[in-house]
């Protein structure tokens, strides 16, 4: 949707209408060890391999909140220009299932860590701000494994009890677009912060979607429904699109919509009913006696402020004026902390804009073709910002400059080297090149006669011919520039 | 039988330290007669060889610097003891053998003292009589008639019963003081977070206190002072010095001020227990102390509170008790609810079950705050009943319960007359106070009753005195015949 005006509606029979998605965002807290016990959180253990007594609730077990978790939240809260609540209380919520040790979840109900903040989405149509409602922190559930016997159901406790922040928007998202720069942004300023690595294939990052529909023009928002735990933002935008379709439809049968909660089925891409909210569970949230209220002293989060590195937002402001990248350019740029501190690299040492230039063309094509992160790319910010510079110069051109990229990526040499080596540099010497062009219109005299008789076409071929016989180095502004005061004369 | 097992916890200290007995005979003592008293049950568990071998290993190399050198005892099976069953007397964990150690029992084997065994207790520690036990009632030793109280009534009638030295129990609403005072012993429940509860079974959190429980106010002093500390493994629990009450303690209470709460004196008391109240104002009058009458206006809604706050936190705490990943699980059931229904259903017994279900309802949303978040608010006012007075006085003085022990099978149908033993204790767990019972006398039955002392938080020295105060001037005399040998 590369247009200028918002315009995701859905087309009833009979009326048009607005989507209104709110997210309920799933993110790990990037920590060594759990929320409320030592075991660590490593991706892809052995099963049931980082349980301790804690995260399997033995008798008389309690849980002691890992602070380094606190702190998490509270930088991401500040990432998010969040209110950080000095008293929060963890709470707990209630319910049987074989993956949930405790028979009870801790999490925060009434009173969360971080209140309202918001986030700011750069949309084709502008720039738009998403409120945050809240984020709390909680405690993972373990892993239900109904496919390995036909008869039992394993039950892997090493996501039990690790640290989850839920992130809470307000209904401020209208397109399955938004979700996804959303969802995106919110990955980039965890990221920066280091609070959670966003990673959706390992579960690190994961959504509640609510959708409601309403007519265009309308104030009061419709009945909604939630869609749970989907784990990727494709998803997340199928199952918007779905059942956005499926609540127009209901409406435009003069029908009602059910408040409930349904599952996305990734393989037929449909929404179904999971639970009514008449059978909606009864948690019977209240505040776990085994933790004190959750005090937070104003110096620590001062503190916490001041560490904060710069984040996306600013940092984008800043690219534009510090190196006079357009919106765009910044946005790309500033996606990724490793992108923007390898962008800044080069730039300090080449040209900012044509590195730009190169960066989000060349280098990006070739790190997608490969499956590479920016970190593991095989030419380094160092070389990188040596051939902007050979380009900038003059001393190769950009045809040249392709070939020598290339070789870069095949080697991980310095271009220079390349250069030198292959004898690729541009010819730009202007007597030499003077003596090359003389050479060819002395061979060509018809063709000389013919452009000066009006044939101005025919300057394309002696450039042609000129970079024919150089090799493809000849400087190709100088070559122009020859070409025209010998052919005067 | 031996006499030496009749002696106080400090007595039997002095002889190990003159080498006037080997923790080897003491222990064989304790077993020998632990053998002959089956007919109390106030036993679960055994851990004889266990406590022969440490006994053992004391003796060749004896640290007699420790609090507890060599002294074996047995605990209340509510503390989870590394390689032993714990059972919080109830089928559910009937065979459950913790891999780790509570912290209060790990601070009394830190300080010389030995297992001896697991003592029978209420279930998951919720009654009053320790009829509700899994493993069978536990037998009064002052008539055989008789409940020992409970929770810790297993603690109790050993203790009375010349079964162990000492010992401890956990305090939920009464859990330690009642059983105290219906067998003739000294029980003290600590200020919440002094003892750490990690470790111990949990009833309700925001109320368990572990204690120990001992034939006089020196011992209980003692036992105190090895199993109080701060554990950063228990959030609730208070960081603060050791300290050393054995050591500081003394008789002399003149010019303290005692509080007589003019509201425990509830309708249909016996007349034995107002008569006993008065006997211990005048005893620490004649010592010097100022007795002054107050008024802790909200005492008549602890009950109603207690019995909200409890069975909350318990039905919570108690999920996890499902079948899934130790203790009981029933073999009957097509799939995950039926198997965690029929587990829940065979593995707890009635009084459990009320208590879940009273939490469970009062947790419910549209209850919650008629009920859980109103009982919240009254607790607060409770303890600011207290923290008022504390500016006035500096121990309380009331009953510890409205009654002597009562018989076997008396209450088990009338829950609520059941509940209301816990009238003068439940205000002190709500309140997060300490407060020690020490026998006071007996009634026309010769059954022992008991005073309670209520302090301020963290005065757990100051109560301990006037105890010993009291104690050294009421010439109790607990009378144990010894009829089931």
């Amino acid at each position: 949707m590369s247009k200028d005006k918002f315009d995701y509606f859905i087309k009833g029979e009979k009326n048009n209408y607005e989507v209104i998605i709110g997210l309920e965002v799933h993110a790990q807290v990037s920590s060594n060890s759990k929320l409320f016990s030592g075991s660590a959180t490593k991706f892809g253990a052995e099963p049931n391999s980082q349980v301790s007594l804690i995260d399997s609730a033995f008798p008389g077990m309690l849980p002691v909140i890992n602070k380094e978790c606190i702190n998490q939240a509270i930088r991401t809260g500040l990432g998010l220009n969040a209110k950080i609540n000095n008293n929060s209380v963890f709470d707990r919520k209630n319910y049987f299932y074989a993956d949930l040790p405790q028979g009870y979840q801790i999490s925060q109900y009434k009173n969360p860590i971080v209140g309202e903040g918001k986030v700011l989405l750069d949309m084709p149509y502008g720039s738009k701000e998403i409120g945050i409602e809240r984020l709390h922190l909680e405690q993972d559930a373990g892993k239900s494994i109904h496919d390995m016997d036909p008869s039992s159901t394993y039950v892997d406790l090493n996501r039990s009890g690790i640290a989850l922040m839920e992130i809470v928007s307000k209904p401020d998202l209208r397109s399955p677009e938004e979700v996804n720069a959303y969802i995106k942004k919110l990955r980039t300023i965890m990221r920066y912060l280091g609070t959670c690595d966003g990673n959706m294939q390992e579960g690190s990052l994961r959504a509640d979607v609510n959708v409601s529909v309403r007519q265009v023009g309308d104030k009061n928002f419709g009945t909604r429904c939630e869609i749970k735990n989907v784990n990727s933002i494709k998803f997340m935008q199928m199952a918007i699109e779905y059942e956005a379709k499926r609540q127009v439809e209901l409406l435009d049968e003069g029908k009602k919509i059910e408040q409930e909660t349904r599952l996305f089925d990734t393989k037929k891409n449909e929404t179904r009913s999971m639970r009514s909210k008449e059978d909606a569970h009864d948690y019977r949230y209240f505040p776990d006696p085994d933790l004190l209220p959750l005090k937070i002293e104003q110096k620590l989060i001062d503190d916490l402020k001041k560490t904060l590195p710069e984040l996306p937002d600013n940092k984008k402001e800043r690219f534009m004026s510090d190196y006079g990248l357009n919106s765009y350019e910044a946005n790309v740029l500033v996606s990724e902390k490793e992108i923007s501190n390898y962008y800044e690299e080069v730039a300090k040492l080449s040209d900012k804009k044509l590195a730009a230039t190169w960066m989000m063309g060349d280098l990006f094509a070739m790190l997608n073709d490969k499956g590479l992160n920016i970190s593991k790319s095989p030419i380094s910010a160092k070389n990188f910002a040596e051939l902007i510079q050979s380009i900038k110069s003059g001393e190769i051109s950009g045809r040249i400059a392709k070939e020598v990229f290339e070789l870069m990526v095949e080697s991980g040499d310095n271009p220079k080297k390349i250069i030198e080596s292959k004898g690729m540099k541009q010819q730009s010497d202007p007597k030499e090149l003077e003596k090359i062009i003389n050479e060819i219109l002395t061979k060509n005299k018809d063709k000389v006669d013919q452009y000066k008789s009006g044939k101005e076409k025919l300057f394309g071929f002696f450039v042609g011919q000129v970079m024919k016989q150089s090799g493809g180095k000849a400087n190709p502004q100088l070559t122009n520039d020859i070409l025209k005061k010998l052919l005067k004369g | 039988m031996s006499e030496i097992v009749k002696k106080n916890l400090s007595e039997i200290i002095d002889l190990i330290k003159k080498k006037e007995i080997k923790s080897e005979e003491l222990a064989n003592l304790y077993i020998d007669k632990v053998n002959k008293s089956k007919k109390l049950n106030s036993y679960i568990t055994t851990c004889f060889e266990h406590a022969i071998q440490k006994s053992k290993e004391f003796d060749k190399k004896p640290n007699l610097n420790s609090l507890l050198p060599g002294v074996p005892l047995a605990v209340k099976d509510l503390f989870c003891t590394n390689g032993f069953k714990t059972t919080a007397g109830s089928k559910m964990l009937e065979n459950f053998i913790p891999q780790y150690e509570s912290t209060v029992t790990e601070n009394l084997w830190k300080e010389g003292a030995i297992l001896l065994g697991k003592l029978n207790c209420d279930e998951y520690a919720m009654g009053s009589s320790n009829e509700t036990s899994y493993f069978g009632n536990v037998v009064n030793p002052i008539a055989k008639d008789t409940v020992p109280g409970g929770s810790s009534g297993g603690s109790a009638s050993a203790l009375a019963a010349d079964l162990t030295p000492a010992t401890i129990g956990t305090d939920t609403g009464g859990s330690i003081r009642q059983p105290a005072s219906f067998t003739g012993t000294v029980g003290l429940k600590p200020t919440y977070g002094l003892c750490s509860r990690w470790g111990i079974v949990a009833f309700a959190s925001s109320l368990d206190q572990a204690g120990p429980m001992t034939k006089s106010v020196k011992d209980c002093s003692i036992m105190l002072e090895a199993m109080a500390g701060f554990d950063k493994k228990d959030s609730t629990s208070i960081e603060k010095k050791k300290e050393n009450y054995s050591k500081n303690l003394k008789t002399d209470i003149k010019g303290l001020k005692i509080g007589i709460p003019k509201e425990y004196r509830v309708d249909n008391m016996p007349k034995e227990i107002d008569e006993l109240w008065n006997k211990g104002k005048s005893i620490l009058k004649d010592l010097g102390a100022d007795i002054i009458d107050i008024s802790l206006p909200h005492t008549k809604y602890a009950l109603p509170t207690y019995y909200i706050v409890a069975p909350a936190e318990a039905s919570s705490n108690l999920a996890r008790y499902d079948g899934v990943k130790y203790g009981y699980r029933s073999s009957k059931g097509n799939d995950l609810i039926e198997m965690y229904e029929n587990t829940r259903s065979e593995g707890f017994g009635d009084e459990v079950k009320r208590r879940i279900l009273i939490g469970t309802y009062v947790l419910s949303s549209g209850y919650y705050d008629a009920y859980y978040l109103k009982a919240q608010k009254v607790r607060q006012l409770i303890k600011k009943d207290f923290d008022e007075n504390f500016g006035k006085v500096d121990a309380i003085l009331t009953p510890s319960t409205p009654s002597s022990a009562f018989k076997i099978g008396e209450k088990t149908n009338d829950p609520i007359s059941m509940y209301l033993n816990d009238i003068f204790t439940v205000p002190v767990n709500l309140a997060g106070l300490p407060a020690i019972s020490v026998p006071a006398g007996l009634d026309k039955k010769g059954y022992p009753l008991g005073l309670q002392l209520i302090g301020k938080t963290l005065d757990e020295q100051n109560i301990l005195n006037v105890a010993y105060a009291f104690e050294k001037n009421c010439n109790f005399k607990n009378e144990i015949k010894n009829w089931w040998l």
